[in-house]
């Protein structure tokens, strides 16, 4: 498979904490791919490094065969990376139909053009009948999914969701991994996420990597990686999940 | 807005609920009225048929109350798209009103250069201007509070500068041929008040159908999501760098014609004055008591602040209460009153209770 997302010896240090320690790993074109660890472990470090948030001290982080490590934010949205936020960022006065025609107009010239790419968006995430309401109002099951909605209405070949099922119930949950699965397969879209719920995890990835302290311990299939005693020791519990 | 649905939706059944239908409504209206709610258009012809008819029914004294009214309407419209839409603060305004009236002032004064000549003299003078200030903030991330005290300096530089140079007559000022009121002579803007009344009307009334194309385009979007978040703006591809110069530079352009205007109708400049931060504070109150962000709470809001002084001054000296500051107290009073009472400001309240709520704020 292709590789879409590369990241070689990727490293951020905050003052004297290495919040990412040489981290490397690639992405293939169309995979669903977890970051897990505990907290503080750097994974939102690592998205953001890769969002363009902030820039990485050393190491390349490379898209699509294009090095995009410390390109500002919007220059990486236009390449064609979505991301949410873990802690959730829509447009608080806007309304939901409004938050998506935002993402919508970066390729859409046009606002009618970007307004009926936004219902579809809209539709797929189960936002369309609240489009009008104000996105503080939502709740914040329904926040995450417009987030999601805004990050795909910017047309990414690859989306960041940073811990999009926190905070969720089981079902939720499931109707989020049900999304997302639809996404990926429908329409190809390669998708990393930071992911605490590993019921989701379980559920979606086809490969996961395994941050602790900065360092990746461990990379795999979900199967493999829940039996790795380091990941068992570092993040999961000494009982099985 | 349409009808907030206070009722939660099932997730995944398309339930119609009454929101929908008066959305179907709204886009089955949208070709004939543009999607003006057609109460707001009736409204909003109303006010304009009353200003337009109102200089048969009202004295002079009135007329330039008027004048006064609709030139912060324009000047708080104009502040309004770089603070209300794009988010960005500036305390300064009065540099690019100052600049606009010296710069058609002077070409008019020294070399007969109609101001309307002048006016286009002025906008790169005002854009580079906004650009300036635009690209040294934004550049370097000078923001909020900060980005707000660059905007007073550069109209304190403005200020001394102009206090300095020999030119314009330093400090004692600027002055205008003043000509008999024989005809008005709308090509230099020398008549009567009603001349220039129906001027600033008319430019009230532009600015204002521009600020609700730019706010309904793509720009306007992108100005909002910057203002309420400019990271996430960012991480949607937004390059709020680009979008805030715009903002400023329109805002910067607009403005300083309000300046023109400015000098044409006083004939005369002071460098003390025109760049003094008051004007500044002036043209940023009628859009905080109107309603930052939106679009009719400037105009709005000129009605009310310059109403409100006009009404203090004439009830004082009915009451016989002509104590030295007592209409600044009382005005600074009724004003406090208001951002209190509605701290969004008046329009908004008020759209809500005569049912105009505009579609986004």
């Amino acid at each position: 498979m292709k590789t879409l997302l590369s990241l070689q010896a990727v490293s951020k240090r905050f003052r004297g904490l290495v919040a990412v320690d040489a981290v490397s790993f690639d992405v293939a074109a169309g995979e669903l791919f977890a970051v897990i660890g505990p907290n503080g472990a750097g994974k939102t470090t690592l998205f953001n490094m890769i969002a363009g948030a902030v820039a990485p001290d050393s190491g390349s982080i490379s898209f699509a065969g294009e090095a995009i490590g410390g390109l500002p934010p919007d220059a990486i949205c236009r390449r064609g990376i979505g991301r949410t936020f873990q802690i959730v960022r829509p447009f608080p006065v806007l309304t939901v139909e409004d938050n998506v025609i935002v993402g919508a107009l970066l390729h859409n010239r046009d606002v009618g053009k970007a307004r009926a790419c936004a219902s579809e968006f809209l539709r797929r995430l189960d936002l369309f009948d609240q489009r009008n309401r104000i996105a503080a109002t939502l709740t914040l099951p329904d926040r995450k999914r417009l987030e999601v909605a805004r990050a795909l209405a910017t047309e990414p070949k690859l989306l960041l969701l940073d811990e999009v099922m926190a905070g969720l119930r089981p079902t939720e949950s499931d109707r989020m991994v049900a999304i997302l699965r639809t996404l990926n397969r429908d329409s190809g879209l390669t998708i990393v996420l930071i992911e605490h719920v590993m019921r989701a995890v379980m559920a979606l990835a086809s490969n996961v990597l395994v941050l602790d302290h900065g360092i990746a311990i461990a990379q795999g299939e979900p199967e493999a990686i829940v039996r790795d005693p380091a990941v068992v020791q570092s993040y999961l519990g000494a009982e099985p999940v | 807005m349409a009808a907030e649905t206070p009722t939660k939706i099932p997730i995944g059944t398309p339930t119609k609920t009454p929101a929908h239908f008066t959305d179907r409504f709204a886009r089955l209206a949208a070709p004939v009225f543009g999607d003006v709610a057609p109460r707001a258009m009736i409204l909003l012809g109303t006010l304009l048929a009353l200003l337009l008819v109102a200089p048969w029914f009202i004295n002079d004294y009135l007329l330039t109350v008027l004048i006064v009214v609709l030139y912060f309407a324009f000047t708080g419209q104009a502040w309004n798209i770089m603070m209300g839409f794009a988010g960005q603060l500036s305390l300064g305004h009065a540099i690019y009103a100052g600049l606009g009236g010296y710069i058609a002032a002077v070409l008019f004064a020294r070399f007969g250069i109609a101001p309307w000549l002048g006016f286009l003299a002025v906008i790169p003078v005002a854009a580079v201007c906004g650009a300036t200030i635009g690209f040294l903030a934004f550049r370097f991330r000078v923001a909020g509070v900060y980005f707000a005290i660059l905007t007073i300096a550069f109209a304190e530089f403005a200020r001394i500068g102009f206090d300095h140079l020999d030119f314009v007559n330093a400090s004692a000022g600027l002055f205008l041929p003043v000509a008999q009121y024989a005809h008005n002579d709308l090509w230099h803007l020398r008549g009567n008040p009603t001349m220039f009344y129906y001027v600033i009307l008319t430019a009230a009334a532009l600015v204002f159908v521009l600020c609700r194309a730019l706010l309904k385009s793509r720009v306007g979007y992108c100005w909002l999501a910057i203002r309420e978040d400019e990271q996430a703006a960012r991480a949607v591809g937004i390059d709020s760098f680009h979008y805030k110069m715009a903002a400023v530079m329109i805002s910067a352009v607009i403005t300083s014609f309000a300046g023109v205007f400015y000098a044409f109708f006083y004939n005369n400049l002071f460098p003390e004055q025109v760049f003094n931060i008051s004007r500044s504070i002036e043209m940023i109150l009628g859009p905080i008591i109107g309603g930052i962000g939106t679009l009719f709470g400037p105009i709005l809001g000129a009605f009310v602040i310059t109403g409100l002084a006009e009404g203090l001054n004439t009830a004082l000296i009915a009451l016989g209460f002509d104590l030295p500051g007592a209409k600044q107290v009382f005005y600074g009073i009724c004003l406090l009153l208001v951002v209190v009472v509605l701290p969004d400001g008046v329009w908004p309240w008020l759209a809500r209770l005569i049912g105009v709520d505009e579609a986004r704020r």
